[in-house]
């Protein structure tokens, strides 16, 4: 197999027409003849639409956080950054592996005392990250509306700071990209390592048990009080409190939402007892992301809501029904207790034993990081970092800079850089007293940025790209993206063994037949049926209130600890992830059949 | 000791009276397992009967005197010790023994099943397997001891006197018991692995089925379908449901007839998931009783799921004897995890 090969980066041509668009990215990300020599791949689990200029920042402040504390922090022995390059607005990446013994040597002496530290204190430390991540979320909450008067308030000069507003532009801007960086580094303080111990009690399992299901040893993991869970528990609590204070029949499938609000607000007391519990639910948990919080577009359900409305009418029926359908903790911890149990007893030895009580407590420490950190840095953060933006473009619109047609969604067309040059021509503008050149100069741009894009989203991109390594020997890889020699040759192999058959990881099991509803991004989730099997890219764990609604989940990337395997085990909702191609190979409306404890997709009759 | 001993009545510790078979039934029902009704007819009638033929003329001093690497010798005694243990009048004690724990076992005239149950530990080699009689479907009580005196015939089988005198054991103490049991009347049958047979796993459950008679899954004549379930989380992690051509039923004149399946339930799985989850708590609980994984053969009726036999499995069980611990102990959690972050670094 190893003679196979995919695509060579120097042979991918960008999409005729969308030259200007591909330049525009930075210089850094663009593909050179030497990276031929290495091998890539599309990282369609966190980027599996083309990027918007300005979402790239996402990449970027991602990879240099990541690359900065597997290098340098950490120390990881074998593994250091992840490269990026772009081409036609997908994101290809590739691992830096050490292979120097003696450079292992000394990094493994770095590692094991800057990790041991953090296996050591890790609740403390946990502690302390929420404390700092608290802070930066308040900081950012704290800065203010991008605004220019037409004259300075008297207290500028009264007061004696004078420094005009057009100055407070740059600083805003400047602390917003500065705070996104670091929120990227808090992300990965802990990443790594959290999934290092979850992986390696993950390994354990799989060698003294070969054949247990990913499934089965995250159960025996799962935390209980994660965030990840959270919000759909606020939307079941609202249902039931919906349903107690008997406002219940104002949640409808074909309901405005605008409209309920008010009616709330009118009717009753009790109406304004249900929008206050509604108030408390937003702040914080609404703030979490309807799509991976990797893109402008994924907003959350505080900025719409939508998707937890969609919910509400389905969970009001069970709790009229008299289902329990709250989160039972009490009971998940006693299943998992037990479950740790009985797998414990059919070990042979004192020291598997020995072994495996170090390896789940270990894990039992990292999870509650693993599981919440997502919630913290991808959707709270991240969301009020593209609201920030946005401001950003209301000002930039308000100025002409999009054109009479222009919205203020326009200003993530532009890359970061693009974005504080218009913020200084602003300034200057502002400041001189004559009318900005970007009016003038952005609108074109936009339009052909924006005609590239869905140009390029018409274009299945190769999974990956270059030589298939011998073998994949970066752990973080491994980890993140579940990425192992075994799948990439699956995705060589693809097609010529059985064509209406997919392979993937089995995330949870079993067997479901039903219609394929493809969804190749979070605006068309209305499209979902009831018993629909969703097929998507990516999922993530704020679309878990529709999952009361289909039957089954195909992702194309993914490995056993992707968000969308976590959420399918604990809805029990038979799902396959990581198979590579099911988006360009199923077509929406074909008849399919799901085997989550296989692994596989058959696609039983095309649409 | 009596010539029949009732299975609520034996356990694995009486194996040398009534065999393997008939002692670890007997424990399945103080382990409160769902088993056919049945009886043992021990090792007391087999010696009695023999008592009775050789009064007239010895058996064992002949098995005894017999040179193992003289083929024809061996034949011509087998095949006269056989013709003796089949035709050779019944002693009326044990006749009358064997007719009325028919009687009570089957006031309705079901029929049973004949199967023999060997005493030695040997026994359960595989060299010894198939030596093993089983008669299904036996319709009446005349069948019934002519199937009984067949059991007992199998010890002066070529293979099974051959395979004595080159282990020099003693013939004294070479005796057959053999368990009559109610018939199933199986919609499907099949066998259960409490453990992975192909890699071991003691955390899953192995379940193998077809329709009928459980005999054309241990035969090997009809591919079962196949399911893997996780011991501890029942999950269903395969599952492959195979062509099931022919299945093997009753025949009217007693015994087994194969018949070709239908089309519409060749494809069909044999088992539904509640099926599956119920034949993994009897597995389970089989398994907990014994303290070690088992092979069993199982069989399902209207009634529900009952089990015709369980044995310790062998193969992995002399591997796991050798086993070393899954990784070698470290001091803490941590050398694992450096393990894994080194992993390339080892190649």
């Amino acid at each position: 197999m190893s003679d196979k090969s995919f695509a060579l980066p120097s042979s991918i041509a960008v999409i005729p027409g969308t030259e200007a668009a591909q330049a525009a990215y930075p210089y850094y990300t663009q593909f050179v003849p030497e990276d031929d020599q290495k091998f890539w791949f599309y990282n369609s689990m966190h980027f599996p639409e083309p990027m918007h200029h300005f979402d790239m920042i996402t990449a970027e402040a991602a990879y240099v956080a990541m690359g900065a504390f597997n290098t340098r922090v950490h120390c990881l022995p074998t593994a250091k950054g992840v490269d990026h390059r772009i081409i036609n607005g997908r994101v290809y990446i590739g691992g830096v592996v050490v292979t120097d013994p003696d450079e292992i040597a000394e990094r493994v002496a770095e590692f094991q005392q800057r990790a041991g530290h953090y296996y050591e204190n890790w609740e403390s430390l946990y502690e302390q990250w929420k404390g700092k991540m608290k802070a930066l979320i308040a900081e950012a909450q704290a800065l203010p509306s991008p605004s220019l008067p037409d004259y300075e308030p008297l207290e500028t000069i009264t007061e004696g700071d004078a420094v005009p507003a057009s100055h407070d532009l740059l600083k805003i801007y400047q602390q917003q990209i500065e705070g996104y960086h670091r929120m990227w580094h808090h992300h990965f303080e802990f990443l790594l390592l959290g999934y290092g111990a979850y992986m390696t009690f993950f390994g354990f399992c799989k060698k003294a048990f070969p054949e247990i299901s990913d499934q089965a040893i995250s159960r025996m993991v799962a935390g209980m009080e994660a965030e990840i869970f959270r919000p759909d528990e606020e939307v079941k609590r609202l249902a039931r409190r919906a349903v107690e204070l008997g406002v219940d029949h104002h949640f409808t499938d074909d309901m405005s939402i605008d409209e309920v609000l008010a009616d709330l607000d009118k009717v009753s007391a009790q109406g304004k007892v249900w929008l206050a519990d509604l108030e408390e639910s937003r702040n914080p948990w609404f703030n979490v992301s309807s799509g991976d919080g990797f893109y402008h577009y994924h907003r959350s359900w505080n900025d719409d809501l939508s998707l937890p409305f969609a919910a509400l009418p389905g969970y009001i029926a069970k709790v009229k029904a008299g289902e329990n359908i709250e989160r039972p903790t009490a009971q998940l911890i006693e299943e998992r207790e037990q479950l740790v149990a009985d797998y414990r007893e059919l070990l042979d030895t004192d020291e598997d034993r020995a072994t495996y009580d170090q390896l789940i407590e270990l894990a039992h420490r990292v999870f509650p990081y693993v599981e919440g950190h997502k919630f913290y840095c991808e959707h709270w953060y991240t969301n009020l970092f593209f609201n920030k933006i946005r401001e950003f473009g209301r000002l930039l619109l308000a100025h002409g800079f999009f054109g009479p047609d222009g919205v203020e969604e326009d200003v993530f067309n532009l890359t970061q850089y693009e974005l504080e040059s218009a913020i200084i021509d602003l300034m200057l503008a502002w400041g001189v007293g004559a009318g900005p050149r970007g009016p003038a100069y952005w609108p074109a741009i936009i339009a052909e940025r924006k005609a590239a894009i869905a140009e390029w989203a018409k274009h299945p991109t190769p999974p990956a790209l270059g030589n298939v390594p011998e073998a994949i020997d970066d752990p973080a890889i491994n980890m993140l993206w579940g990425i192992t020699r075994e799948n990439l040759d699956s995705w060589l192999d693809d097609g010529t063994e059985n064509p209406n058959e997919l392979k993937g990881f089995a995330a949870c099991s079993g067997v479901v037949e039903g219609t394929a509803r493809v969804v190749k991004s979070v605006s068309e989730i209305g499209r979902i049926q009831q018993g629909d099997i969703l097929v998507c890219q990516v999922t993530n764990p704020t679309w878990s209130p529709l999952f009361q609604k289909i039957s089954a989940a195909v992702s194309d990337i993914g490995g056993s600890m992707s968000h969308m395997a976590i959420v399918a085990r604990e809805y029990n909702l038979p799902a396959v992830v990581g198979t590579g191609l099911a988006t360009v190979k199923i077509r929406d409306g074909a008849r399919i059949r799901v085997d989550g404890g296989k692994g596989t997709v058959s696609i039983l009759e095309d649409a | 000791m009596t010539p029949i001993a009732w299975f609520s009545e034996v356990g694995i510790a009486d194996r040398p009276t009534v065999g393997g078979k008939g002692g670890s039934l007997g424990e399945l029902v103080r382990a409160g397992i769902a088993v056919p009704d049945g009886f043992v007819v021990t090792t007391a009638a087999f010696e009695q009967f023999l008592a009775a033929l050789e009064a007239k003329e010895p058996i064992r001093p002949l098995v005894e005197a017999l040179d193992p690497n003289d083929l024809d010798a061996a034949t011509r005694l087998s095949e006269q010790l056989r013709t003796r243990m089949i035709g050779d009048p019944m002693t009326s004690e044990v006749e009358t023994a064997l007719k009325d724990a028919l009687n009570q076992l089957c006031p309705d005239q079901r029929p049973v099943a004949v199967r023999s149950s060997a005493t030695t530990e040997d026994a359960d080699d595989a060299s010894f397997a198939g030596l093993q009689d089983t008669f299904l479907w036996v319709l009446d009580d005349a069948s019934m001891i002519e199937k009984v005196r067949e059991c007992w015939a199998s010890l002066y089988s070529v293979e099974s006197m051959t395979y004595r005198r080159k282990q020099g054991l003693p013939e004294a103490g070479v005796a057959m018991a053999v368990v009559v049991q109610r018939m199933v009347e199986a919609k499907c049958a099949g066998v259960m692995f409490t453990r992975s047979p192909t890699t071991g796993d003691k955390s899953v459950i192995t379940i193998e089925g077809a329709w009928g008679l459980g005999s054309s899954v241990v035969s090997g004549e009809v591919t079962p379908d196949k399911w893997v379930l996780g011991k501890i989380t029942g999950e269903i992690s395969q599952r492959d449901i195979s062509d099931k051509h022919a299945r093997q039923v009753p025949a009217p004149e007693g015994g087994i007839v194969e018949v070709e399946n239908a089309a519409d339930i060749r494809s069909t799985p044999c088992l539904t998931d509640e099926d599956l989850q119920a034949l993994r708590t009897i597995g389970r609980k089989v398994e907990k009783h014994y303290g070690k994984p088992q092979d069993i053969e199982w069989a399902l009726d209207e009634d529900g799921a009952v089990l015709l036999q369980s044995r310790p499995e062998t193969v992995w069980a002399q591997k796991d004897a050798k086993a070393a611990p899954v990784v070698a102990k470290e001091a803490s959690p941590m050398a694992h995890v450096m393990g894994l972050f080194t992993a390339g670094a080892k190649k």
